[in-house]
C-alpha cells in the first residue's frame, strides 16, 4: 500500500458562478484503524483563497505551516495578499524543490482572484498542476469523486446550489471508500464571505 | 594616519565620474526614460553603446556613474527578476527587485574588501500598482518619483520637469517631455543616434486580452519621428 493511502482523505474542490467551494472529509486513520474523526485538511491561505492537502498526516501538518510562513511574508514584503493562482505556483515550487524526496500531498487550491473571479487547480505530489474550470479532486476517494462530480456537477451554479453539490458529491464518495469519510467540512468561497458548514457523516 | 587607509578598498571618489543625463516621466498608462549617449571621444561607435536595459518584461533600467559597476547591477537584477518568476510565475513588482537591488547596494558599502556601487539607478516598470518609477543610490536608499532626472544637470531638469510634467499625461506626452527635458541641458545637435528613449506600455494579451506590460528601447526611426515632431 502507498504512503498516499496510509492516513485517508478525500478533498473536492468546485467552480460556481462568482463562488468556488472547497470540501474535506474529516477522517485521519492509520491503514483500517480510524484514529481521528475531526482532522482538518482544509486550511485557509487568504480570506478568500484556501488550500485542502489530502495525503500523508504528518506532511500536512508541515506543509500548512510552511505555507503560513511564505504567505506571511509575502504579506509583508509585498503590502499585499496573495492571489490564488500565485499562490498556487508557489506550492507548486514549494513541492517541485522537492523532487526527490516529496511531500506526499496533492494539493487542491481554490479561491476568488482580485477581479471576483473562480480559481481552482490541484498538484500531484512534485507540483504538477492541474487547473480545471470546472472541479478538482484529490485523495484515496479520488477515483469516486471523479464519478459523483462528472455526474453532478454542472456550470454556473450559485453558491446555495454549489454547496448542496460538493455535499452530495463528496458524502457519496466517501461512502464508497473505506479509509474517507466519518463527516466532511465545506467552505463556500463568495465575494462577500466564506460559509462554512460541518457535515454529518455515515460512522460504518 | 589617514581616517579611511584602514581598508585598501574604501570608496573615494577620486575622479570625475562620466555623468549621463537621464530624464524621466511617468505617465498614466506608463513610463518614459530618456538618456543621452554620452561619449568621450566622437571616434567611439555610438551604436554599440547600452545604457539602457531591460530587467524583465516589465522593467527597464538607465544608470548615471560607472558603466562596468552598471553591468553588474543589471546581472543581479535580471538574476532577481528571475528568480522572482521562477516562484510566482510572474514579473516581480517594480517595488520588491528595486528593494532587493537596494538592500545589495547597502550590502556593498558595510561589506569588507569591496567598494561601494559607482552608480546611481532608475528603474522604470508597470505592476499591479500602474507605473512606477524608482530612482536607487550607491547608499542603497531609494525613492519613488513621479518625475526625475538624474545625472549631468540634473537640478536644471527637476526644475524643467517640476513646471512641465503632470499626472495625467498620456504615454506620447511623456515622450514628449522626456524628450525637452533631456534636450534643456544637451550640448550640441540631439540626433536620433546621442540619445537612447525607452517606454513602459500596455499590449493587450495574447490569452485573455488583459494589459500585459511591456518594456522596450524605441528605435533610431521612432526616435527620429518624435524628435521632428519636436523641433
Amino acid at each position: 500500500m502507498s504512503i498516499m493511502q496510509y492516513n485517508g482523505s478525500a478533498i473536492v474542490a468546485m467552480a460556481g458562478k462568482g463562488c468556488v467551494a472547497i470540501a474535506a472529509d474529516k477522517r485521519l486513520g492509520q491503514r483500517a484503524l480510524t484514529v481521528d474523526t475531526e482532522f482538518q485538511k482544509v486550511f485557509p491561505i487568504t480570506d478568500r483563497t484556501y488550500i485542502g492537502l489530502p495525503g500523508l498526516a504528518t506532511d500536512v501538518k508541515t506543509l500548512y505551516d510552511r505555507f503560513r510562513m511564505r504567505v506571511n511574508l509575502y504579506k509583508h514584503n509585498e503590502e499585499r495578499t496573495i492571489e490564488p493562482k500565485t499562490f498556487s505556483h508557489l506550492v507548486s515550487h514549494m513541492l517541485y524543490e522537492r523532487r526527490f524526496g516529496p511531500y506526499f500531498v496533492e494539493p487542491v487550491v481554490a479561491g476568488l482572484d482580485k477581479n471576483d473571479e473562480p480559481y481552482i487547480c490541484g498538484m500531484d505530489l512534485i507540483g504538477c498542476i492541474n487547473f480545471a474550470k470546472d472541479f478538482i479532486v484529490g485523495g484515496t476517494a479520488s477515483d469516486n469523486l471523479y464519478g459523483m462530480c462528472e455526474s453532478l456537477w454542472e456550470p454556473e451554479l450559485g453558491p446555495e446550489d454549489l454547496f448542496e453539490t460538493i455535499s452530495q458529491a463528496l458524502l457519496n464518495a466517501v461512502d464508497r471508500d473505506a479509509l474517507s469519510g466519518w463527516g466532511a467540512v465545506v467552505h463556500i468561497i463568495t465575494p462577500e464571505g466564506v460559509i462554512t458548514r460541518d457535515l454529518k457523516g455515515r460512522m460504518d | 594616519m589617514d581616517r579611511y587607509s584602514f581598508s585598501l578598498t574604501t570608496f573615494a571618489p577620486n575622479g570625475k565620474l562620466l555623468q549621463i543625463e537621464h530624464a524621466l516621466a511617468a505617465a498614466a498608462n506608463g513610463v518614459v526614460i530618456a538618456t543621452e549617449k554620452k561619449t568621450g571621444s566622437s571616434l567611439i561607435e555610438v551604436s554599440s553603446l547600452q545604457h539602457m536595459v531591460k530587467v524583465c518584461d516589465s522593467i527597464g533600467m538607465v544608470y548615471s556613474g560607472m558603466g562596468p559597476d552598471f553591468r553588474v547591477l543589471v546581472n543581479s537584477a535580471r538574476k532577481m527578476a528571475q528568480k522572482y518568476r521562477r516562484i510566482y510565475m510572474e514579473d516581480p513588482p517594480v517595488r520588491i527587485l528595486v528593494k532587493e537591488l537596494a538592500s545589495l547596494m547597502q550590502e556593498y558599502t558595510q561589506s569588507g574588501g569591496v567598494r561601494p556601487f559607482g552608480v546611481s539607478l532608475l528603474l522604470a516598470g508597470f505592476d499591479d500598482r500602474g507605473a512606477n518609477l524608482y530612482q536607487v543610490d550607491p547608499s542603497g536608499s531609494y525613492f519613488p518619483w513621479k518625475a526625475t532626472s538624474i545625472g549631468k544637470n540634473m537640478v536644471n531638469a527637476k526644475t524643467f520637469l517640476e513646471k512641465r510634467f503632470n499626472g495625467e499625461m498620456e504615454l506620447e506626452d511623456a515622450v514628449h517631455t522626456a524628450i525637452l527635458t533631456l534636450k534643456e541641458g544637451f550640448e550640441g545637435q540631439m540626433t536620433e543616434q546621442s540619445i537612447d528613449v525607452g517606454i513602459i506600455g500596455t499590449l493587450p494579451n495574447a490569452q485573455d486580452g488583459g494589459p500585459t506590460p511591456v518594456f522596450q528601447c524605441l528605435s533610431p526611426a521612432d526616435i527620429r519621428d518624435y524628435l521632428s515632431n519636436i523641433a
